[in-house]
């Protein structure tokens, strides 16, 4: 209390004389507080930004060093003869492969006789192998008869341990208590095939070329075989349904919302909901999605045709806000000068407002195809998350998949395989999120206009 | 300062003052209210506009000048809350009539706004968008004449006639304003409103405009609004003040800066408030 009188006493004094020492320590001392204060802020702000760019780094990083070994196969080189006799020359696509490839490759190993050591054998060869053999006759019919050879890809654990990715022997401790002794990998039979596999390596048979089939394979049981190119094609239907669902039914909302309806509180309770839907999880959006479109219309599940109407409903309010904020932030002096050479209000909003509106209604629209692209709940919900092993029968009505459901099925997998696809699916779509990225960028800049 | 002005209670009969008879009204305003929503922002203003002259409209920030330019294309149909009543008439035509096309209307009275606001698209489209809207040309070679004749009104042509294709929004700022007055001519109005045309304008820029508006006389009527006395004084025929939201007098310009008759019109053009 008596400071407080001390001070008021103390303040007529300085108010005689206003002049404020700037010298003064005091005021020194402010100014440097003052100072402290901007670069904390500025500390904090940074730090924030770095750790955001660290955590994003590591994401990365993570993703690339589990990834990357899913961008090459291990395969062996083997010579096949494709005997005519088995072959059936007019329906090459008809017969069988499994045994021609199986033969070719006991005839490197002429001392595994025993049947139970050639089953074990087999199982260096990839279960898909006979097929790339059958697609291979099927594109060269004049080779039958022939001896070829034809890089055929190695069974998931022979891949993983060539990629190094599993080792051969593993702790026993699990079993009998630790105590440093080592057991062998129970992902292989038994020693036997580690020491065949050995010599394939020393006989110089294998090779690790990129892998294509993760690109152009749809999805298999097995790992070295897997591949997204269903699951990409799905997500891209599903996109494309979701982009001509919300595009043109986002805008006219938007449109008439921003610019024809009018203040009352109806359109504001239109307006309110339409930010909250923004927020809804999407989940719900795919429940919704199950419970009108396929209980209620009776569409069929798991296709890219529901799962765009899904997305579209999930996208539709980004949409909207996104747009009606690119409308408003036209200046209303481009409005005023169209109305006032008599435009209607139909031609200020459709030859003024909304070209100059449109790289925000772009970008606006684009992050919202992103956020479609990325999600995985409503579509799991839907069904598309089916099992397509070939890509031959994808349409708008055919059951599919997508890239976050084919992410979130491999990672469900117990194949050591999956694993680093699982890696690579997701450095595939975030490599795809970021392209989208970059067309909203440019789209901007190649539409903004100064008015 | 503010002392002096009294708040008129009482609507003021603003018609003391009579055009000569030899002068045909273009625009004739008579008893016209506006409110912005529970505002009142204009009291029973009349006032006739004769054709071929400009008026100017003066008066201090918040008076309602603007608001009564903007009824007279029924810009103020665009705000939700602005409610008009009273009767202006355009060449006898009630334009707030509900048979009034208020599309043609605004082809028919053009506007010019305060800040220069171009349509981010080349100057030929700027001013050819109005005939296009409005079908004035039947084909390209008209649309040209008309665009050409436009600008050369607007005393633009020579200053950009190797560039129209180039946006209209690169022009400097005092072009950029004769582009807008080039784009409202275009759509062959009988009226031009124009809301302080020259106040985002350097000296020069000002003076062109304003002998432009001089020349445009002779074939259109202007209203004008303005906050520069010197500027009403220099162009216009006859000045009408405004003063929360009534129209306090209407007179000769020459009358109206010399010889005031209301004690308000006098404090303002003093200088003694505004």
């Amino acid at each position: 209390m008596t400071d407080i009188l001390d001070h008021q006493i103390a303040e007529p004094d300085s108010l005689a004389n206003p002049r404020h020492d700037w010298a003064s320590d005091n005021a020194r001392r402010r100014i440097k507080k003052r100072y402290g204060r901007d670069r904390l802020l500025r500390a904090f702000g940074l730090g924030a930004v770095i750790t955001a760019l660290m955590l994003l780094a590591i994401l990365i990083a993570s993703l690339t060093y589990t990834g990357y070994v899913a961008f090459y196969t291990t395969k062996v080189k083997v010579d096949i003869f494709l005997d005519p006799q088995i072959i059936d020359k007019e329906n090459p696509g008809k017969t069988k492969y499994r045994k021609i490839t199986k033969q070719a490759f006991y005839a490197y190993f002429p001392d595994v006789k025993n049947r139970k050591d050639k089953r074990n054998l087999s199982k260096i060869l990839s279960s898909g192998a006979q097929y790339i053999v059958r697609d291979y006759v099927v594109a060269h019919p004049e080779k039958i008869g022939e001896t070829v050879t034809i890089n055929l890809p190695l069974s998931d654990p022979f891949d993983q341990l060539h990629k190094g990715v599993i080792p051969r022997w593993i702790d026993a401790a699990g079993k009998n208590g630790g105590n440093g002794e080592k057991m062998l990998n129970p992902r292989f039979k038994s020693e036997k095939v580690l020491v065949w596999f050995d010599n394939l390596v020393a006989r110089d048979m294998l090779s690790s070329p990129f892998s294509w089939e993760l690109f152009v394979n749809a999805d298999s049981r097995f790992p070295e075989l897997a591949g997204l190119a269903g699951a990409f094609t799905g997500s891209l239907l599903a996109l494309l349904v979701c982009f001509l669902i919300s595009f043109p039914v986002g805008i006219a909302a938007a449109i008439y919302l921003e610019e024809f309806a009018p203040k009352n509180r109806f359109t504001d309770f239109i307006e309110v909901n339409i930010n909250n839907l923004a927020a809804v999880p999407s989940v719900v959006f795919g429940l919704l999605g199950l419970a009108v479109f396929i209980n209620f219309f009776g569409l069929p599940r798991s296709v890219p045709l529901v799962g765009g109407m899904a997305l579209a409903l999930m996208t539709l309010p980004t949409i909207i806000v996104s747009t009606r904020a690119a409308l408003k932030a036209v200046p209303p002096s481009i409005r005023e000068a169209a109305l006032g050479v008599g435009a209607s209000r139909h031609e200020v909003v459709l030859h003024h407002v909304l070209p100059l509106a449109m790289p925000g209604i772009l970008t606006g629209t684009i992050i919202g195809l992103a956020q479609a692209l990325g999600e995985t709940a409503p579509l799991l919900l839907i069904g598309m998350n089916a099992f397509i092993p070939s890509i031959e029968n994808l349409g708008l009505m055919e059951p599919a998949t997508a890239l976050p459901t084919q992410i979130f099925a491999w990672g469900d997998s117990p194949e050591r395989g999956f694993v680093s696809r699982t890696s690579a699916a997701i450095l595939v779509l975030i490599g795809f999120l970021v392209m989208m990225n970059l067309v909203a960028i440019y789209l901007r800049q190649k539409f903004e206009r100064k008015w | 300062m503010n002392m002096n002005v009294e708040t008129p209670k009482e609507p003021v009969d603003a018609m003391t003052f009579q055009l000569p008879e030899e002068l045909q009204v273009k625009v004739k305003t008579r008893d016209v209210n506006v409110h912005y929503g529970e505002k009142q922002a204009l009291f029973d203003i009349n006032l006739d506009v004769p054709a071929n002259h400009v008026v100017s409209l003066i008066g201090p920030s918040g008076c309602g000048k603007s608001t009564y330019l903007r009824c007279l294309n029924r810009m103020n149909d665009i705000i939700d809350i602005a409610r008009v009543s009273g009767k202006i008439e355009l060449d006898g035509l009630d334009i707030y009539d509900k048979n009034i096309d208020v599309v043609e209307l605004r082809a028919r009275v053009g506007m010019v706004f305060q800040k220069p606001n171009p349509f981010p698209k080349s100057i030929f489209d700027n001013v050819a968008y109005g005939p296009r809207i409005h079908g004035l040309a039947d084909n390209k070679t008209e649309l040209e004449e008309i665009v050409v004749t436009s600008l050369q009104k607007a005393g633009l042509f020579d200053e950009v006639k190797d560039r129209l294709k180039d946006s209209g929004t690169g022009l400097s700022g005092g072009q950029q304003q004769r582009l807008c007055i080039a784009r409202a001519i275009a759509t062959r109005p009988e009226v031009i409103l124009m809301d302080e045309p020259a106040s985002a304008l350097d000296p020069i820029a000002t003076a062109v405009i304003e002998e432009l508006i001089d020349e445009l006389r002779q074939n259109f009527t202007i209203i004008i609004v303005t906050h520069s006395m010197q500027q009403a004084a220099r162009i216009s025929q006859y000045t009408a003040f405004f003063h929360l939201g009534y129209l306090v007098e209407v007179g000769d310009t020459e009358q109206i800066f010399t010889n005031p008759v209301d004690r308000r019109t006098q404090d303002y053009i003093t200088g003694r408030f505004g």
